[in-house]
């Protein structure tokens, strides 16, 4: 059989990437958006002021841009598992499958059931059934992240299954452990509060234009008022679920939080680097030469994370490979030679096993099954993920997170004064491409901090790839970059163009 | 309640997913009639406004259809979408230009204009049902691929579980006609039932008046589209698995299995004659606007019926023209009990959803769509 050219995996990595990385532009604002616009119609049912109506409705027409394009970037990502990746669809398809077909069922229908009554429904329904229609549209598309972000955290964390030698592949063997996995929870709670807090920033930037050209006044302090109050709860929440995200990281992932820090040689009482600019081509194997040109250190802040005492131990990328000391099981954590050398005899095994002949190769199997995805590795190297980008996008996801809590906390305070300081309001104006930036870097530091897995620990990306040309993936991937790069900018400038055209029009 | 059993159930929803989402192609079938049946804008406008409803159930289905093969019968997410790659994506490709397309494409600014996004909804109405259709007819008619779940524990390389035999990567499909009658069938009943949700929806004399005017033609077409498939549908020669587990080849294979199952017999029957029902009630009776549900009903049972038809009866559904032993059964290709069990409870939602999707439909369509409408369709 030939052998898969490396260069397909690549390609395709990148072509799920840039899918994804499109998808994830339009989905925080979805979620964001959404919730604070069930919350100003919401006030106006309450209330019954008109301007109330016209501030929702502005704010559902840039709902209603981005929204398509989520979908159009969205439909790409659930079948790529397959046209891409049809290894790992088979190999876990048993389990990841599962959450795709209930969000379809639960999340997706009720999201385009009542997006059209949402849109076409202001003079056709009552107040109140609109309002339920709002609100309905909304959790249908949170639904559908909670089911999106169990199908990843599995991928992360991959619990409730067993592996079956006779199908050759992993089946479920409890759904609530997949759907309520802690993992799953904590990546669930932080990625929607981070897409609150994009909606809040998009919602003050936004008005800050409106009273940067003295325009839409009593508008804007009316839309700053929601979202601020909303995005500093959300930022709040964000953090706090972004400490535990580490906390779980540190557990699951060491290697993650390995090159997220940028730490090759672990050890106690480890510093948490609050800034830093990392040397270029360090050897993991000798890093006794300090990896960074400059860095501002939290001391024992590491050990606190992923420890919760001072003077715990937090194994670097050296000690990864090299095993030796005390894992989160209190054993000794084995060598990533030892690891490789029990996944090839898991995967040896798995051959002598299927057909249910061989007694002992299954006995192997399940002894050595922990490993499996090690057995498809070259190099104990190649279980390094890209440290730069981890390390970088980390950093950026958290000080942006902390700029944000201070904007909220500051539009509380300044109140209606805002519009004295035309600073001020261009920085609030410049925020929105920054919430963009931190949304994406976490998700780099989530997605690049895992590789090589597809499955931690279970299946690379090498094993979970499709067989197909190189140049086949090549032409879908420009495909996709051309198409959804004038798709955006089409979808820019009918936002900046409807933004400029100012909320009255919707009053008409 | 055995394996079997739900291996069956799943395929049973797979198949109604289908079925629906075929009958709710009259929205691509309605986009490749804007030009046609609109003359001046505003009936453009009322046109594309009903349709736009409407387009985002139909996508739905499509996502959901996908997800639920993908959690049931996994090794044809995996085979199919892996293998027959170029179909799928450029099917894929025209549901995102759709996507997009009603959003935009009266927006001010929208960079492409008007008339690139309206292409952009006739493509996706004429590309989608044909690509679609040819797809499916694989489903009946084989394609190139061989199947080896032992390779993920060949030594040394990275596994290859599912491999496609031709260089065509799903493209050779075009190539024999009976896929091709299919997707043309397909491509056809989408626009007739876009006639008749038209003739439902629109009220504008001249927009109906042609609308009736075309469509004793599009049904010519579509009955020797489809009449054309259902003959070579059932004189095909089939994969069957043999009494000592080998495939063989059966002759009409598929007539066999339609007459040893009643149930997809008489669905598929009541399913035709209900759209002819449908289709030709708006020839006879000019003023009825019932035509969408008679035909929109038999269109779901008579796909339901062909679809049953491949998986039931212990057929092969995706059958291997490159290696038969790598043929697709519902038994070699499906998820485990475990798992089926936990969708199967998932799945009694269903009934859920269908009746806030009718609740929704009826809340929103309670009048046909004014002209006055049309000028306000954002």
């Amino acid at each position: 059989m030939e052998p898969i050219d490396i260069s397909l995996i690549d390609w395709s990595r990148a072509q799920f990437a840039l899918t994804a990385m499109y998808h994830w532009l339009f989905v925080p604002l979805t979620l964001g958006l959404g919730l604070i616009m069930c919350i100003m119609e919401s006030i106006y049912v309450r209330t019954g002021k008109e301007l109330w109506k016209s501030t929702t409705r502005f704010w559902m027409k840039l709902f209603g841009v981005n929204f398509a394009m989520g979908v159009a970037t969205g439909i790409i990502l659930e079948f790529e598992f397959g046209t891409n990746w049809s290894n790992y669809s088979w190999f876990v398809g048993d389990i990841f499958g599962a959450p795709l077909a209930v969000e379809g069922i639960v999340a997706f229908f009720l999201e385009a059931t009542f997006i059209a009554l949402m849109f076409f429904g202001w003079e056709k329904l009552g107040k109140g059934t609109h309002l339920l229609s709002t609100w309905m549209t909304v959790l249908g598309a949170t639904f559908s992240a909670w089911w999106i972000l169990v199908a990843n955290s599995w991928m992360q964390y991959p619990v409730g299954m067993d592996f079956n030698p006779e199908t050759a592949r992993c089946e479920m063997t409890s759904f609530a452990a997949v759907a309520l996995s802690p993992v799953a929870v904590t990546k669930f709670l932080h990625t929607v509060t981070s897409s609150w807090v994009l909606g809040a920033v998009f919602v003050v930037g936004v008005s800050a234009w409106y009273l940067l050209r003295g325009r839409h006044m009593e508008f804007a302090h009316r839309s700053i008022r929601v979202a601020a109050f909303f995005g500093l709860a959300a930022a709040l929440l964000t953090a706090a679920t972004g400490h535990q995200s580490g906390v779980d990281i540190a557990r699951h992932q060491p290697m993650k939080l390995a090159a997220a820090e940028g730490l090759y040689e672990g050890g106690q009482g480890v510093g948490l680097i609050g800034l830093g600019f990392l040397k270029p081509g360090i050897n993991w194997a000798n890093p006794e030469q300090d990896p960074f040109l400059w860095k501002l250190e939290i001391p024992c802040g590491l050990s606190i994370l992923a420890t919760n005492t001072m003077e715990g131990f937090v194994p670097g990328i050296k000690n990864i490979l090299e095993g030796g000391y005390v894992g989160e099981d209190g054993l000794p954590e084995l060598s990533i030679e030892k690891k490789m050398e029990m996944g090839g005899r898991a995967i040896e095994a798995l051959a002598a096993a299927q057909g249910g002949k061989d007694a002992s190769a299954a006995h192997a199997l399940r002894e050595n099954f922990t490993y499996f995805g090690y057995g498809y590795l070259k190099e104990p190297s190649d279980l390094i993920p890209p440290v730069a980008t981890t390390f970088y996008s980390f950093r950026v996801m958290v000080i942006l997170g902390g700029y944000f809590i201070a904007l909220f906390a500051g539009l509380l305070l300044v109140g209606r004064r805002l519009d004295r300081w035309k600073p001020v309001l261009l920085a609030v104006l410049l925020s929105i491409p920054l919430a963009y930036i931190a949304s994406e870097a976490g998700w780099l530091v989530a997605e690049v901090g895992r590789q090589p897995w597809a499955i931690q620990n279970l299946l690379p990306n090498c094993a979970a790839v499709s067989k197909l040309p190189v140049g086949s993936v090549q032409t879908t991937f420009w495909i996709f970059a051309v198409l959804f790069t004038t798709l955006l900018v089409a979808e820019l400038c009918i936002m900046t163009r409807a933004i400029a055209d100012g909320p009255e029009k919707e009053c008409a | 309640m055995d394996y079997t059993f739900f291996q069956e159930y799943w395929w049973f929803l797979v198949s109604l997913l289908g079925a629906l989402f075929v009958f709710l192609m009259f929205v691509q079938g309605g986009q490749t009639l804007v030009g046609t049946l609109g003359r001046t804008e505003q009936q453009r406008r009322m046109l594309l406004l009903a349709t736009g409803r409407k387009w985002e159930i139909t996508f739905t289905t499509l996502v959901t259809f996908g997800g639920a093969f993908f959690a049931s019968f996994p090794l044809f997410y995996s085979t199919s979408f892996g293998g027959a790659y170029w179909v799928w994506m450029l099917i894929l490709l025209c549901f995102v230009i759709q996507a997009v397309s009603y959003e935009f494409q009266l927006k001010r600014a929208n960079l492409l204009g008007v008339g690139c996004y309206r292409t952009f909804l006739f493509l996706n109405g004429l590309l989608g049902p044909l690509l679609v259709g040819t797809a499916v007819g694989t489903l009946f008619f084989g394609a190139e691929f061989i199947v080896d779940k032992q390779a993920i524990a060949l030594p040394g390389e990275p596994p290859v579980i599912s491999r496609w035999a031709t260089p065509w990567h799903g493209l050779e499909a075009v190539l024999d006609i009976r896929n091709v009658l299919l997707g043309l069938a397909v491509l056809m009943l989408a626009r007739c039932l876009a006639h008749l949700y038209f003739l439902n929806r629109i009220e504008d004399d001249e927009v109906r008046a042609r609308s009736l005017r075309l469509l004793p033609w599009e049904i010519a077409l579509f009955l020797i589209f489809f009449l054309s498939f259902l003959g070579a549908w059932c004189t095909a020669d089939g994969f069957v698995v043999g009494q000592g587990g080998a495939v063989e080849i059966k002759s009409m294979r598929h007539l066999h299995d339609l007459l040893s199952m009643p149930l997809a017999m008489g669905l598929l029957v009541v399913g035709v004659l209900l759209v002819l029902i449908g289709l030709l009630t708006p020839l006879v009776k000019r003023d009825n606007r019932n035509g969408i549900w008679t035909a929109g009903i038999g269109s779901v049972l008579a796909v339901w019926a062909l679809l049953l038809t491949a998986g039931w009866n212990g057929g092969i559904y995706y059958p291997s023209l490159a290696d038969p032993d790598s043929s697709l059964t519902l038994a070699n290709s499906c998820s485990s009990m475990y798992t089926l069990k936990v969708m199967s409870c998932v799945s009694l939602l269903i009934p859920f959803v269908l009746a806030y999707i009718v609740w929704a439909w009826h809340a929103l369509e309670r009048t046909p769509i004014q002209p006055s409408e049309a000028e306000d369709s954002h």
